[in-house]
């Protein structure tokens, strides 16, 4: 310790730390949070408090009796994850796989890299996608938004998909919802991704708070909302408009709480837009090319993937050095 | 003996050496293998019809020579059996179609009146865990049973399309692929008729 | 010997990934898969070291693979003929025995320079050794993914997941597999 030199004081002290960012975090997610339990009722409390308590009990435990080390549930972190998770899931889910797919993002994602700050991807979204693959029947029965007759058990993604599919083209999909029902969010999907206007609240909340910058979100949505529209341009009727892709999906969730994760996106603001840029594009491309009607969980991943290599690229210049 | 030198003699000499001695080897094992290997494609073939039709593996029944047919650009090979009298028992009717993914293959059993007596997916490249549970999804024990049914009186689409098989969870386009292949199978089979939309039109709601 | 535990192929080794990826979705799988390479090693490395004297070794690749991919065309035909089930599921896997790392590796390494008794029991020992970690691959992917372990069901297959059937758990579980590995090692 004797090698590190300290200067003499005054210090400025940030006010950044983990534990204030990560509260920043989990009421930035408030609005979403309320406009879950309003559209999906108990179903929705259930498996938010199974996943965020799973999240912190597993990471209490491997904390304590793997790592043996001062566990550190109070920071926050956990929950973040469990809540993220949360939304990211279908409100009918059996419990059990809450729990899977919790003890994934906690067990596998974040502490078999070292814990905080040294996982590679999100481990929201690890735990999701996970999921996903292992239980596909299940992940993909959607329960329909309480105070809403309509369709029952598909997104709005998953509807156009399937009408496309099938040789239809978007004016003839009949029960795709409208602009309103999908910024309020009174429509099928995943517990936290229904209303895009809470996740907006939720994006200036933490903005103002400086918890995160405008570049990623912003790049994110720019690059789909440009793709949409040349797409749109080009074939109005085997293509969605640019709005349509916005509102749905995990477009809005996926690039204002899972893109902005610090631990997984890079560094530096040119970096921040690049990723922003790949994570939009990849999102389209499976949208629009792939299998799965919605892409936005497997882009951030992909990118998360390629953060190290971004940061590489977008290192700053030293101060004084041409 | 010391080890052979790495002169182009040489070299030519042991390649040429291992490979006639490796292709001598190959022959003599084609053929023991291949009488085998015919037989147990052939097997195969034969145990695929009679699973179809519901029929123990002993009994004897005479296959006809497959007959390949050709309806709108659609192939189907139909094997036509008949018992040891030489009375019609039904015919296995093969064909692929577009599931999730390319080239579902269905081959469905059909007694003399066209009611479903069994089928199964010759190859298949549907989501596991969703369009992957065709092959079981459908059987009489499945919770879309076909077994049993005639695509003559039985509207074999799925109830989300007005019909009366349930589709599997969450793979409706794999489920309507399946039962299009049925139903144009039937149609092939018996030359129309099908009660089912054979998917050339899809109903506009 | 060696190839048992110590020097393991694929925990220790790290060699012929692919086949160990791609065949493990099940115990009886992966047990196949380890077998027919074990076959295959043992013909391979006898035959290699017998004839390691008459090979200039300019054209020692070429022959091994000659050599090599005759005993895995045998045996693709012998499993064809005899044991079909076993064919069907491991499929475009046996033809890629030819180019399995751990049979090209052992003939250079091993049997191009030892005796063709020693060389038949290296053969064995590797061939064991990735058997062995291919059974235990494919038991836990298929506990994990499907609720049994050599067809018997241990709980319902309703509960497994999925995803360690597929690729991503091949990664996922052969990660752990090793990492288990080196820490037993280590003690």
């Amino acid at each position: 310790m004797d090698k590190l030199t300290v200067a003499p004081s005054p210090h400025v002290h940030g006010h950044d730390s983990v534990k204030r960012n990560m509260y920043g975090v989990l009421i930035a997610l408030a609005p979403a949070l309320a406009a879950s339990l309003w559209f999906f009722g108990l179903g929705a409390l259930t498996v938010i408090l199974t996943s965020v308590l799973s999240c912190v009990l597993f990471e209490f435990l491997i904390q304590k009796f793997l790592f043996k080390t001062k566990p550190t549930i109070t920071d926050g972190s956990a929950a973040v994850t469990g809540l993220i998770l949360a939304f990211n899931l279908p409100s009918n889910l059996p419990l059990w796989i809450v729990v899977i797919g919790a003890l994934f993002a906690i067990g596998v994602c974040k502490m078999t890299f070292g814990g905080l700050g040294q996982n590679i991807v999100n481990p929201a979204i690890a735990g999701r996608v996970f999921l996903l693959v292992s239980f596909p029947a299940q992940m993909t029965t959607w329960p329909a938004p309480a105070g809403v007759d309509a369709y029952t058990g598909a997104t709005p993604l998953g509807l156009l998909k399937e009408g496309l599919h099938t040789g239809k083209s978007v004016a003839e999909i009949a029960d795709l919802p409208s602009s309103t029902d999908m910024l309020m969010g009174s429509i099928g999907g995943s517990l936290g991704e229904v209303s895009a206007i809470a996740l907006l609240i939720g994006l200036v909340v933490m903005l103002a708070m400086r918890i995160i910058t405008w570049h990623i979100p912003v790049s994110v949505l720019g690059t789909m909302a440009i793709f949409a529209a040349i797409a749109w341009g080009i074939d109005p009727a085997t293509n969605a408009d640019p709005l349509f892709h916005l509102l749905t999906g995990g477009a809005m969730l996926g690039a204002i709480f899972m893109a902005t994760d610090y631990v997984t996106s890079p560094m530096t603001k040119s970096g921040m837009l690049i990723y922003g840029f790949g994570i939009g594009l990849l999102t389209m491309l499976i949208r629009c090319y792939g299998a799965y009607p919605e892409g936005m969980s497997f882009a951030i991943l992909i990118m998360n993937i390629v953060t190290p290599l971004i940061n590489k690229y977008t290192h700053p210049k030293r101060f004084g050095v041409k | 003996m010391k080890k052979l030198e790495s002169t182009l003699g040489n070299m030519v000499m042991v390649l040429t050496l291992v490979s006639l001695v490796a292709a001598a080897l190959l022959a003599v094992m084609n053929e023991i293998t291949s009488e085998p290997i015919r037989l147990q494609a052939e097997q195969k073939e034969q145990n695929g019809i009679k699973k179809v039709l519901v029929l123990g593996a002993d009994q004897q029944v005479s296959v006809a020579p497959a007959e390949v047919k050709s309806v709108d650009g659609q192939e189907f090979t139909i094997y036509r059996v008949t018992d040891a009298e030489g009375n019609a028992i039904g015919a296995a009717v093969k064909t692929s179609v577009q599931g999730f993914s390319p080239n579902l293959t269905v081959m469905v059993g059909f007694d003399a009146e066209g009611t479903i007596k069994g089928y199964e997916i010759l190859s298949q490249a549907e989501t596991p865990g969703l369009g992957a549970n065709v092959p079981t999804w459908f059987q009489a024990e499945g919770k879309g049973s076909v077994i049993g049914k005639n695509p003559k009186t039985n509207n074999l689409t799925v109830t989300k399309d007005g019909g009366e098989i349930q589709a599997i969870t969450a793979s409706t386009i794999t489920s309507r692929a399946f039962l299009k292949a049925i139903n144009l199978e039937y149609n092939a089979l018996f030359g129309s008729g099908a009660h089912g939309n054979t998917g050339a039109t899809q109903p506009v709601k | 010997m060696n190839g048992i535990i110590k020097e393991n192929p694929i925990f220790v080794l790290l060699l012929g990934m692919c086949p160990t990826l791609g065949t493990t979705t099940s115990a009886i799988n992966g047990l196949g898969m380890g077998l027919a390479t074990t076959f295959v090693l043992l013909c391979s490395n006898t035959v290699i070291s017998l004839l390691k004297r008459f090979i200039p070794d300019m054209v020692r690749i070429p022959s091994f693979i000659v050599i090599i991919a005759t005993f895995v065309t045998v045996l693709q035909m012998l499993l064809q003929a005899y044991v079909p089930t076993l064919y069907d599921s491991l499929g475009l896997f046996i033809p890629l025995i030819v180019v399995n790392c751990i049979v090209l590796g052992r003939a250079e390494a091993f049997a191009a320079k030892n005796s063709p008794i020693n060389s038949l029991f290296d053969g064995l020992g590797m061939g064991l050794g990735f058997a062995l970690a291919l059974t235990l691959l494919g038991s836990v992917r298929e506990l994990l993914g499907s609720g049994k372990i050599f067809g018997c069901e241990l709980w319902s297959e309703e509960y497994g997941c999925l995803a360690f059937v597929l690729a991503p758990g091949a990664f996922l579980a052969l990660g752990y597999l090793v990492a288990i590995s080196k820490l037993l090692n280590k003690k």
